[in-house]
């Protein structure tokens, strides 16, 4: 099965300065209930945009106009807590192809993979000369080159390199589905079987 | 360098084939699958044409989104019935063994597994849950994972997944009388803070580890994930044989003895390389408490929270907390720098969860408040992990012991541990829970959760307010 190919990516972006947001505040548990991937991108950090009566939190980055885009800059540790990959469905369904931090935790960045979303890991200083950048000027075009592995902000300067699994990197920019290498291997999966210890 | 690690031993046995450049090819030995995470994952083997390839390595339980009182009903909500419903029928579709909501088999996943012996020395585990480090404590590589790789496992039983780095922690001494394992852990992350560990997989390891239970080295392996640890693991011993020897599924095999001298060869070696070593000394380890919100903001139960960025005495910068995200996590949680939380009243007391929802955990509670009172501002979630546990309550008298000082026992599921069933707490209500994360609303909005051990609970639910177990008058 295809998916959507992911080369080089060029938007405005939403600064979210804060570091360990874990997956309950990215997706709370009561949206779970789900049985389809469709949906969840309305309920992306949905207790931080809405109170209990469902009034817009203002101040909040989603809920001001003037940050918008498909690039979201985060702080340390973007997250971590549950396995749960419709963390990663609701960032996509809003409308984001890219994330950047200085570290993700390593469940979510499979989850993000394995579903096109972009993990950009970037060092401290950048990330803090970058979110300082955006917030500061909203209209600001973050520039994002998978095959060159290079994250950049073409009005400024700024830019800087990011690692990306060369396997990985080729499968996004293919749009490659990892089910479909799998499958490719039952041959050998079968005569891994048959040749273990019992 | 010489020698293999346990985690070299294990991963080398499985490892179908390593891509250059990539991932390797990872053999599962056992899928445990549940109700959230897998329908995306059937619907999607449906879109492709493909079936399940082992449904006798998948075992399925109802847990995170069940009613934990008359479990006799239909589940009320009628999307969380669909969604319970869904599990059936895949299952009962696929030729996959399922324990339903009521089922003797029924509970919570990481529970239930160990217990009935699906889990086994040396196997690689898989389940769409971050909690599956749970079984490390037998000597196994488990870990979380999300819906498409739980779809990639039911298609191939093989994932994709790069070898993490290692990390070995080691324990020296023994934990003092009135500190649990749940005190380990939650010091071991306090110190390391919420990322301390993300790339790593942990072997625990030491002297103080090798005199835990099974049921304490279950508790310590799955809080493995909220230092960001891909899992963590602890070689078997006697200890593991032992309990494994219990279940008569596992024991009436009559290969048992024969795997059990196979798996005496399942620890590290003399020489093996680990790239970070920590090392901690038991006896230093007091009860403790969290007061922010994540797991790594833990303090002993009669510290002071750290002001923003200072290193407090004992647990010198965790977690990176900015100024900015940690006062914010505070003010959450009603509390200030410089407060301490011994006194501090409470409103809701949790027993349960994947963490501490086994029989010791039950024991431990009851032996507690045993003669005492559930203090009368407090509301108890006494949840049980498993049928099997409930049952063994029921027996051993812990159910009546509890329900004679004021505490219901409830019925198995993940329950107030991530409140995706009605077992909510209420915003602004303070919970002492002995569940394994605090983030914000975590157990319900606006829910202010302090995670402990079974005996600060235990305390907390007979005093109604933040107590020392050890100030507590109880028989051990």
């Amino acid at each position: 099965m295809k998916r959507q190919e992911f080369t080089i990516l060029e938007s405005t972006a939403v600064p979210l300065p804060l570091a360990n947001i874990d997956t309950d505040q990215i997706i709370p548990a009561r949206f779970l209930s789900a049985t389809v991937r469709e949906g969840f991108g309305e309920k992306l950090f949905r207790d931080w945009r809405f109170d209990g009566n469902g009034n817009p939190i203002p101040g909040f980055v989603l809920n001001r106009p003037e940050y918008r885009g498909e690039i979201l800059i985060t702080g340390s540790n973007f997250g971590c807590g549950s396995s749960r990959e419709h963390a990663v469905w609701a960032i996509t369904g809003h409308g984001f192809r890219a994330v950047v931090s200085d570290s993700f935790a390593d469940i979510f960045m499979n989850n993000a993979l394995n579903n096109g979303l972009l993990t950009v890991t970037v060092s401290k200083e950048f990330l803090a000369q970058l979110t300082e950048l955006v917030n500061s000027h909203p209209t600001t075009t973050v520039r994002i080159d998978l095959p060159e592995q290079v994250i950049s902000v073409p009005s400024s300067g700024l830019r800087s390199g990011f690692p990306v699994n060369p396997f990985r990197k080729e499968c996004l920019i293919k749009g490659l589905d990892n089910i479909d290498y799998l499958l490719s291997m039952k041959e050998e999966i079968l005569e891994f079987e048959k040749r273990r210890q019992p | 360098m010489s020698g293999k690690t346990l985690f070299d031993k294990i991963w080398d046995a499985h490892a179908v084939r390593s891509i250059q450049g990539g991932p390797d090819v990872l053999y599962i030995d056992r899928h445990y699958i549940h109700e959230v995470t897998s329908p995306q994952a059937f619907s999607g083997l449906r879109t492709r044409g493909v079936s399940v390839l082992r449904p006798e390595r998948t075992v399925a339980t109802a847990d995170h989104n069940i009613p934990t009182v008359n479990q006799h009903l239909p589940v009320a909500d009628p999307v969380s019935r669909s969604q319970v419903e869904t599990l059936e029928e895949n299952c009962h579709a696929a030729g996959i063994t399922y324990f339903g909501m009521g089922d003797p088999g029924n509970g919570i996943v990481h529970v239930t597994g160990p217990e009935r012996g699906y889990t086994l020395p040396g196997m690689t585990i898989v389940c769409g849950d971050s909690h599956t480090s749970t079984h490390g404590a037998f000597g196994t590589i488990a870990f979380g994972i999300g819906t498409s790789e739980v779809e990639m496992v039911l298609a191939t039983q093989c994932l994709l997944q790069a070898r993490p780095k290692q990390m070995r922690i080691n324990v020296k001494g023994k934990l003092r009388e009135g500190v649990t394992s749940k005190d380990l852990i939650l010091y071991i992350i306090a110190s390391l803070g919420a990322g301390g560990a993300t790339g790593y997989f942990v072997e625990y390891a030491g002297e103080a580890v090798r005199k835990l239970s099974m049921e304490s080295r279950m508790t310590v392996c799955n809080m493995s994930i909220e230092m960001g640890a891909r899992g963590g693991l602890i070689a078997p011993d006697e200890v593991t044989f032992n309990w494994l020897a219990q279940i008569p599924s596992v024991s009436d095999n009559p290969e048992f003895s024969h795997l059990i001298h196979r798996w005496h060869s399942l620890r590290s070696d003399c020489g093996a390389h680990f790239g970070r070593e920590v090392t901690f000394n038991a006896h230093e380890i007091p009860p403790m408490i969290t007061y922010g919100t994540n797991p790594g903001k833990g303090m002993a139960i009669d510290g002071v929270i750290p002001s923003p960025g200072k290193a407090g005495p004992t647990f010198p910068a965790s977690g990176h907390s900015t100024g900015s995200s940690y006062l914010k996590s505070l003010v959450y949680m009603g509390f200030r720098p410089g407060m301490k939380l011994l006194g501090h009243p409470i409103d809701y007391v949790f027993l349960g969860s994947c963490t501490n929802g086994r029989i010791e955990d039950l024991r431990l509670f009851a032996a507690a408040v045993a003669g005492k009172k559930r203090s009368a501002g407090v509301t108890a979630l006494i949840v049980p992990g498993s049928q099997q546990v409930a049952r063994q309550a029921e027996r051993e008298g812990l159910t009546e012991t509890l329900r004679l000082a004021g505490f219901e026992m409830r019925q198995p599921g993940c329950s107030s541990c991530l409140a995706m069933n009605e077992d909510k707490i209420p915003a602004g209500k303070y919970a002492v829970s002995t569940s394994n994360r605090n983030f914000e609303g975590r157990q319900g909005p606006g829910a202010r959760t302090l995670l402990a051990g079974p005996l600060v609970a235990a305390a907390a639910a007979v005093t109604g307010r933040i107590t020392d177990p050890r100030e507590l008058n109880w028989q051990q």
